[in-house]
């Protein structure tokens, strides 16, 4: 079907190819119902002479064609436009960036595409979609004490595999999900691409709403399963019985318990990201981190996830916080994690990470370097012992 | 359209992401795909850009192209001389992206296809014979959406063409 499509977004690893798609088709403005933007997060700021052509050339197009740019510093894409008050309730969102499936939290239907569909989707504001089966994943009970939407993410990922649901929509429902706040919603919306899901749709409740008020939108409209809705596939997960997960290299489903890889000595640890770079998740870090200094010979590298929540963090006590424990703060936005600046381990290290990918190679090194994705929890418990730790194992301060 | 190529296969066969088609090392920060092509699958079989040759095939398992959104993952194998993909299924965004800019991917069990085997592909019959083996297996349907858009030359020449969408 073709489908109207509300707004859409490139970053800085992608925008190059969409520019010249539409400046090909002669594009004047977006004909998307809410615009489009383009954001500035993979290398910011700028690590090289030929990035600087890059950044350079979507400056120039973000003036000649007054679409608006998120420039260095601003954030990871994938938290500065749901800040930025665009999506809403019932959109449809497409991104040139895989982790655009974040704003399902938002309920909305997001998903990451190739440059040339969006560029089609900006210069027409239609795209071609076949319409998804769904997958249930209902989530009950509580989670227990160190133990949340990291750990539910990477326990889903390893049921589902790394393409248990290409082409479909996944739909998180139950307590445990009920219970949880936006910034872990998001972690779990996020991470649904790495089964290769389409959208990951969240319902609307009171804290959606809430957080969508603090960002400026007034929620109109809402869209849900209702009773009767027929799922293609359902998982019952129950979060109590639900223990701090790591996905071993070099695979997203290559998932065991943390407290089975004690012994693994890592060299840096990084805490930031699409996945879990928000407030929650660097005051988790916090937690387990003040008053304490990470091992000697761990690098513990910490990106916000947007200015905001630099901000936020500052006020919070919780910067200062990771700051005294020996944290390395890097601006805002993607961070180390796709392996272009700020953070390239060394050959035959080993990282802990709270980002959502551990391919060989992703970080920037594929000589013999193991990434292991984690919770922020995880990862500051690593990150003080040295080693790959179970969080419930560190007594808070 | 037929295509008639040797093969490549890589290990892993299953899951062969974008950041292993093309490194992020290499893809942000060339923006030319001739140049790019130089370092496609490097991370997994770094002396492939210099061994493929043009109208090559590359063969794999299941879940080709996962990952990123990189468009420059099929627009680098295209540059390098790759005429097709033969796998047993593709990520979703990888899959349209292909199509999108030209490279053509088809569907079928590929445990049969030996590295090295001359194999030849007919699009539109879907019929796919080892000149090496003699084996053959018949492929998936190409849905007819991205048999128009390979037609027309990707999505955006077929937008020029027909003024907007044309799929239907």
């Amino acid at each position: 079907m073709i489908a109207s499509v509300d707004y859409c977004m490139s970053q800085d690893g992608t925008s190059t190819m969409m520019i010249r798609e539409l400046e090909s088709l002669g594009f004047t403005a977006p004909k998307t119902v809410k615009g489009m933007a383009m954001v500035i997060d993979h290398n910011s700021p700028c690590p090289s002479v030929e990035v600087a052509k890059i950044h350079s050339k979507m400056r120039s197009f973000s003036k000649a064609s007054s679409i608006p740019l998120f420039d260095i510093g601003e954030g990871v894409c994938h938290q500065v436009i749901p800040e930025s008050g665009k999506v809403s309730p019932g959109d449809l969102v497409v991104g040139a960036d895989s982790h655009t499936c974040t704003y399902g939290a938002l309920n909305a239907c997001a998903t990451g595409l190739g440059s040339a569909d969006v560029a089609a989707a900006a210069h027409t504001g239609k795209l071609w979609f076949k319409v998804p089966h769904s997958i249930q994943i209902a989530v009950a009970g509580k989670f227990s004490d160190r133990v949340g939407a990291k750990d539910l993410a990477l326990h889903a990922t390893a049921v589902l595999t790394a393409d248990g649901a290409t082409y479909k929509s996944i739909e998180y429902t139950g307590e445990a999900v009920q219970s949880l706040e936006m910034d872990g919603r998001f972690t779990l919306a996020n991470m649904s691409v790495e089964t290769g899901a389409k959208f990951c749709p969240f319902a609307c409740d009171s804290k959606t709403s809430a957080w969508l008020a603090l960002h400026g939108v007034m929620v109109q409209g809402t869209v849900f399963s209702d009773e009767h809705a027929v799922f293609e596939k359902s998982l019952d997960i129950d979060a109590s019985a639900l223990v701090p997960k790591v996905a071993r290299p070099h695979a997203v489903d290559n998932v065991c318990d943390a407290s089975t890889l004690r012994g693994v000595q890592i060299q840096q640890a990084f805490l930031g990201t699409c996945t879990n770079g928000r407030l929650s998740d660097l005051a988790s870090a916090a937690t387990i981190l003040k008053g304490r200094r990470v091992k000697t010979g761990v690098r513990l590298i910490v990106a916000p996830a947007s200015r905001a929540i630099l901000f936020q963090a500052m006020e919070a006590g919780v910067a200062s916080a990771l700051l005294k424990a020996g944290a390395t703060f890097v601006a805002p936005g993607c961070g180390p994690c796709v392996g272009t600046h700020a953070g390239i381990p060394s050959d035959g290290e080993n990282v802990v990470s709270t980002a959502n990918r551990n391919f060989r190679g992703r970080m920037g090194n594929n000589k013999d370097v193991g990434i292991y994705l984690a919770s922020p929890e995880t990862v500051a418990a690593s990150a003080l012992m040295g080693e790959i730790t179970d969080p419930r194992e560190v007594q808070s301060r | 359209m037929i295509i008639e190529g040797r093969v490549h296969r890589f290990a892993p066969n299953d899951d062969i992401n974008t950041d292993y088609i093309i490194s992020g090392r290499y893809k942000f920060k060339i923006d030319d795909m001739n140049e790019l092509a130089k370092h496609v699958m490097e991370d997994i079989d770094p002396g492939f850009a210099s061994r493929v040759a043009q109208g090559d095939v590359i063969v794999a398992g299941r879940n080709f192209g996962c990952g990123s959104s990189r468009e420059q993952a099929p627009r680098a194998l295209k540059a390098a001389g790759v005429a097709a993909v033969v796998a047993k299924s593709y990520a979703r965004i990888f899959y349209r992206s292909a199509f999108n800019i030209g490279l053509p991917l088809v569907e079928c069990d590929t445990d049969w296809i030996g590295k090295d085997d001359i194999i030849s592909i007919d699009l539109g019959t879907g019929s796919v014979i080892s000149k090496t083996t003699g084996q053959s297996a018949k492929a998936t349907a190409i849905p007819k959406t991205m048999q128009i858009l390979l037609a027309d030359g990707g999505l955006i020449p077929h937008l020029k063409k027909h003024n907007g969408f044309a799929l239907e």
